[in-house]
């Protein structure tokens, strides 16, 4: 059983006649439309190799309206000829006639008609010959009875012009038989049906095919932000590496543990109200280890355990001042500090991904709050070769391994060196990280052993973040005007594997 | 970081070879510094203020190198180029040396007025000194790095420099009422007085950073010659009197501070660095300083301190094996000029006046690395054997996160800081409600104070994406502040779990179905057990009447949830109905 109808015919005139034959022609022989020609074949098409179908395209020219009914009712001017009798008639009365408006002019010139402007009862039309030839009324008979080649290219033009031609163009198929060519063929299934598997008719129906270039429907579903999803894998990679995390959820430090115990002196310019957020309330910390703020004081004010000191008043006020912190070192120095107070010392790696805060002027990838990245080393004898091995194997895990160390200076390490890497895309070294060994002036007042050294490195989460997912404006990244389409779009984090943004061009 | 910006053909002369830009880059690199940029004056003020401007601008080639803050050393280029020097082994450091003049030395009178506003001096003379353009160009610009550096904007320490031919000593440091000081300032033709100095300077783009140091002190330091002429006024201006000039040869250095350590650094720079223009290259005549109590010292300083370390902790320090020998060379190159000393492992090191920066051993096992390569260590594992641990809290963040994700929520990361306003008008609180920590120095109402709840945070991410497809649904889970007098520092963090569902509908059903996957996730039965969760109605200022419940959770509150209050939706520019749910998960730990 076919398509329908029209679909049946055209396999049965294909199976009876050789060659092909025309849509056109076969919607004028059907009567019907081409359209439902064309209709047929494209669901024939569809079935595979039933028929083979060429498409062509035809030029004629066919009748407009206007060119109709002059086709039937004469031209105008023909028109306006034959209302005149023999006794002329008065000039206000033709022009009263429906094709008079054109019509009159056209006969004028062609001298068909002539004027008396001075008949008594005003100007008078009268016939100018006794017959007339109304060539236009033949040529569009010419067309429309398909013989449009018998006339000449400026007469089809003239009449095209005055518009009562116009050309059109047909696309038609050439339709015929095809390597699979039936004439019974079945409806196709749309899709597998439980009735089809129960009963099995699935066996001898044929199915639609599907279109694989068509994009699927996406599922609906959360998704993580891209910046947590990189904070996932930094933790991964510490754990990895057998670092264990510090607790961090504090956002209000005081002075002291964020800069005092640091060894960062009170006028350093990074305690300014410029570059620091401090608090209105509450203002100031209310307990601090007062042993160990002793030997803090002392070890900025007058120096000790091999150090000049800063030489200088060191105020408890200071140290007092409630802040956000501005390093999550702040959180590595209370670890430390916990860690000083056990005995024996037992060696430990630390780890911690946490919000910081800076006072600072805001720009497209600086923010008042960024996620920090801190690692911590503390074992007996550990050497600037060591921080540089640890950053290698950190750095090789989120598929950097050009490396290279530059001196540097931290106010709470000595050594200290920046990390940079080479990146392909710009051609040159680009700063990933900053690290050092934290000063025995930090190190020393917590309690530790003097011979224990403890190494240490940040970076922050945004920077690799921004490059990993190609983002350039921080804020559509972090905070509310985040791009959520961005969200809903990112990619799985898989730092070590290359996909082509330039972060993972460093890789190579 | 410091800049100090050469020029680029002055630098390569004192040097004396040129380089490429990448070799200076390189060099610097390996030294520590950062060759940030290749500009010229033209290019500069036309970057800043338009081609127009820049016409007729020098085009020599500017190098911008980036300085590491405590090596007051390097801001100008006669202190770069004598450590690349000594570094690369073309020269050998000078030695630094003070001088009694031939004549009377020149006294500074500390007066006891002083003390409560600016109580410490120290000065010294550069004798018989050579400027040129560019070398005066130097000093002027060193006294500016150094200001905005060590000195701390002029607060800790102020410069003054005049010439001393003009002047007439013993020279008196005092403290004035404003009314009382009156001088013709620098680069003015006119006498006026302190205030009115103060006033006319609140425009002047430079000076008005430094007013506020004296600005509401009722006397102001002062300093006269013999004849009663006025040097300075610190840390604001100097007297137009002594101005010095390329002309001057003899230059009185005064320094002002509330900082002694540090007015005697920086003294000590100013001295090292250009006493190489003296007629007795590297040798300053000293100063007498007298003090208040009758003391008098004499400046500068330029003390040479020694150090002792011992090789093998050099090598330890850093993972390397080098003979005591080698290292001595490697911290000589540092201008730290070593020897070996003893039993053939101590090392000797002379801590020069220059290295103010050196205040520990560690200091010298950097210098020392330095020298070495950074690039040339050899790298290694640490042996240090640990098992991890996740912190707990975080790790039941992580988990909660991704099954929070798996419901069909996104994640949003919003600001811990916000203003006033989010966390209270915006909510149908009085601010003093929220119990919340507020930032005293906020540049922008946007922080004013850390959040006391996710909710804003979220509902101003819909806001800035209401052109996404509805419904939209959003979690975070986060940290929030309160205020909390049993924490040492007076607040704590709260670890909250937020989520909204914004939609055509309230859909209060789907939040409280969030709510029953959460408990479900948590392993918490639903219940009045003591292990159990419920909920019971409630209100609260951002819900909708009898739209909001509380949510109970092993045996304590834990948060609310419910239909927001249409005046919150509106305050937050949202138009849609919204429910949220917003819990302390720190009880699940």
């Amino acid at each position: 059983m076919a398509d329908g109808p029209v679909a049946e015919s055209l396999l049965r005139r294909l199976e009876a006649g050789d060659g092909g034959l025309d849509s056109a022609e076969l919607a004028a022989e059907l009567g019907v439309e081409h359209q439902a020609v064309v209709g047929a074949v494209k669901s024939l098409q569809a079935l595979g190799e039933i028929i083979e179908a060429e498409l062509r395209s035809t030029k004629h020219w066919e009748l407009t309206a206007e060119g109709q009914e002059i086709d039937r009712e004469g031209s105008h001017e023909a028109r306006v000829f034959h209302s005149v009798p023999p006794a002329g008639l008065p000039q206000s009365e033709l022009m009263r006639l429906p094709s008079s408006k054109v019509g009159f002019s056209k006969a004028m010139s062609n001298k068909w008609i002539r004027v008396d402007k001075n008949a008594a009862d005003g100007p008078r039309v009268f016939r100018a010959v006794d017959s007339v030839e109304d060539e236009v009324q033949r040529r569009l008979q010419l067309v429309r009875s398909g013989q449009a080649e018998k006339l000449g290219e400026k007469e089809r033009s003239e009449l095209k012009k005055r518009k009562l031609l116009t050309e059109v163009t047909l696309k038609t198929y050439w339709v015929s038989k095809g390597s699979a060519f039936s004439t019974s063929i079945s409806k196709q299934e749309a899709e597998l049906t439980p009735e089809m598997i129960s009963n099995g008719s699935w066996r001898d129906r044929p199915f639609k095919s599907y279109n694989f270039s068509a994009r699927g429907i996406l599922p609906d579903s959360g998704h993580l932000h891209p910046l947590l999803k990189v904070r996932t894998q930094f933790r991964q990679i510490f754990l990895e590496m057998g670092f264990t995390e510090m607790p961090t959820d504090n956002f209000i430090e005081s002075s002291f543990w964020n800069f005092d115990a640091l060894f960062q002196p009170q006028q350093h310019p990074a305690r300014d109200q410029h570059d620091t957020f401090f608090l209105k309330d509450p203002a100031e910390a209310l307990q601090l280890p007062m042993d160990y703020v002793h030997r803090v004081k002392r070890i900025h004010s007058h120096g000790g355990y091999g150090s000049q000191g800063y030489k200088y008043n060191w105020k408890l006020e200071e140290a007092r001042k409630n802040l956000l912190r501005t390093h999550t070192t702040a959180a590595s120095a209370r670890a430390l500090y916990r860690l000083a107070q056990k005995k024996p010392f037992t060696p430990a790696k630390y780890f911690s991904i946490d919000r910081v805060f800076r006072n600072e002027t805001l720009d497209a990838t600086h923010l008042a709050e960024f996620h920090q990245i801190e690692g911590v080393v503390a074992d007996h004898g550990l050497t600037l070769g060591h921080l540089m091995g640890v950053l290698r194997e950190f750095f090789t895990k989120l598929g950097i391994t050009q490396l290279r160390f530059k001196p540097a200076y931290n106010p709470y390490t000595e050594p200290s060196m920046e990390v940079f890497s080479y990146h392909q895309g710009l051609k040159k070294w680009v700063e990933v990280g900053n690290s050092g060994v934290f000063r025995p002036e930090m190190l020393l007042p917590m309690g530790l052993p003097e011979n224990v050294s403890v190494i240490a490195w940040g970076l922050s989460l945004e920077r690799p973040t921004m490059i990993k997912y190609n983002i350039n404006n921080i804020r559509e990244l972090v905070g509310h005007k985040v791009n959520l389409q961005m969200v809903y779009d990112s990619p799985l984090c898989r730092l070590d594997v290359e996909q082509g943004s330039p972060q993972t061009q460093e890789t190579t | 970081m410091p800049t100090v910006s050469v020029k680029r053909d002055l630098l390569f002369q004192a040097l004396g070879r040129t380089y490429t830009d990448e070799e200076f880059d390189e060099l610097c690199f390996e030294f520590g510094l950062e060759l940030d940029e290749i500009t010229s004056e033209k290019e500069i003020i036309s970057k800043e203020q338009g081609n127009e401007k820049a016409e007729g601008a020098s085009d020599v080639i500017l190098y911008k190198i980036d300085v590491p803050a405590n090596r007051y050393d390097l801001l100008c280029l006669e202190g770069l180029v004598r450590g690349l020097q000594v570094f690369k082994e073309r020269i050998k450091a000078p030695v630094y040396k003070r001088v009694m003049p031939n004549g009377e030395i020149q006294k500074l009178i500390i007066t006891e007025e002083t003390a409560k506003i600016r109580p410490y001096a120290v000065a010294a003379v550069l004798r018989n000194i050579k400027f040129t353009k560019d070398r005066y160009d130097s000093f002027i610009e060193l006294q500016e790095k150094l200001h905005q550096n060590i000195c701390r904007k002029r607060a800790l320490v102020a410069i003054g420099t005049h010439d001393l031919d003009t002047l007439s000593g013993p020279f008196t440091y005092t403290a004035k009422r404003p009314s009382d000081i009156k001088f013709k300032p620098l680069n003015k033709t006119k006498e006026y007085t302190a205030c009115e100095l103060m006033n006319m300077y609140k425009t002047d783009n430079h000076l008005k950073q430094y007013l506020h140091i004296i600005e509401n002190k009722p006397l102001y330091p002062v300093i006269y010659d013999s004849n009663g002429v006025v040097l300075s006024m610190p840390p604001i201006i100097n007297g137009n009197h002594s101005k010095i000039t390329i002309n001057t040869r003899n230059v009185f250095i005064e320094c002002t501070g509330t900082d002694f350590t540090k007015a005697k650094i920086v003294l000590d720079i100013i001295v090292t660095m250009f006493s190489e223009y003296c007629e007795n290259q590297f040798t300053v005549e000293a100063a007498e300083v007298v003090f208040p109590n009758g003391k008098s010292h004499t400046f500068p300083e330029l003390a040479y301190r020694k150090e002792m370390v011992r090789a093998e902790l050099i090598n330890k320090k850093v993972g390397i094996r080098e003979t005591p020998e080698n290292i001595a060379k490697l911290l000589t190159r540092m201008f730290l000029k070593s020897e070996v000393i003893g039993d053939g492992n101590q090392i000797e090191i002379e801590i020069p006046p220059t290295r103010a920066d050196v205040i520990h051993a560690c200091d010298i096992v950097e210098d020392a690395a330095i020298a070495y390569g950074y690039n040339n260590i050899q790298m290694a594992l640490p042996k240090t054997y640990t098992i991890a641990n996740q912190f707990p809290l975080n790790k039941l963040t992580e988990l909660l996160r991704h099954d929070m994700a798996a419901a069909g929520f996104t994640e949003s990361l919003t600001f811990a800081l916000c203003s006033q306003e989010d966390i209270a008008d915006k909510l149908g609180l009085d601010i003093s409600a929220t119990n919340a920590v507020h930032i005293s120095n906020p540049k922008t109402a946007e922080f004013q104070v850390a959040r006391t709840t996710l909710l804003p945070g979220i509902l101003k991410t819909i806001a800035a994406n209401r052109k996404m497809p509805l419904p939209l649904k959003l979690f975070e889970i986060s940290d929030i502040v309160v205020k909390d007098s049993s924490r040492d520092v007076g607040a704590r963090n709260y670890r909250h779990l937020c989520a909204v569902y914004y939609n055509k509908n309230p859909g209060f059903e789907i939040i409280h179905g969030l709510l029953d996957r959460i408990m479900q996730l948590l392993d918490v039965p639903p219940g009045e057990k003591k292990r159990g969760y419920m909920i019971k109605a409630s209100e609260g200022p951002a819900f909708f009447p009898g739209r909001c419940a509380e949510v109970f959770a092993r045996g304590q509150s834990i948060g609310k949830l419910g239909v927001l209050h249409p005046d919150v939706i509106t305050k937050f520019e949202l138009n849609m109905p919204c429910s949220a749910l917003e819990i302390n998960i720190e009880p699940f730990l």
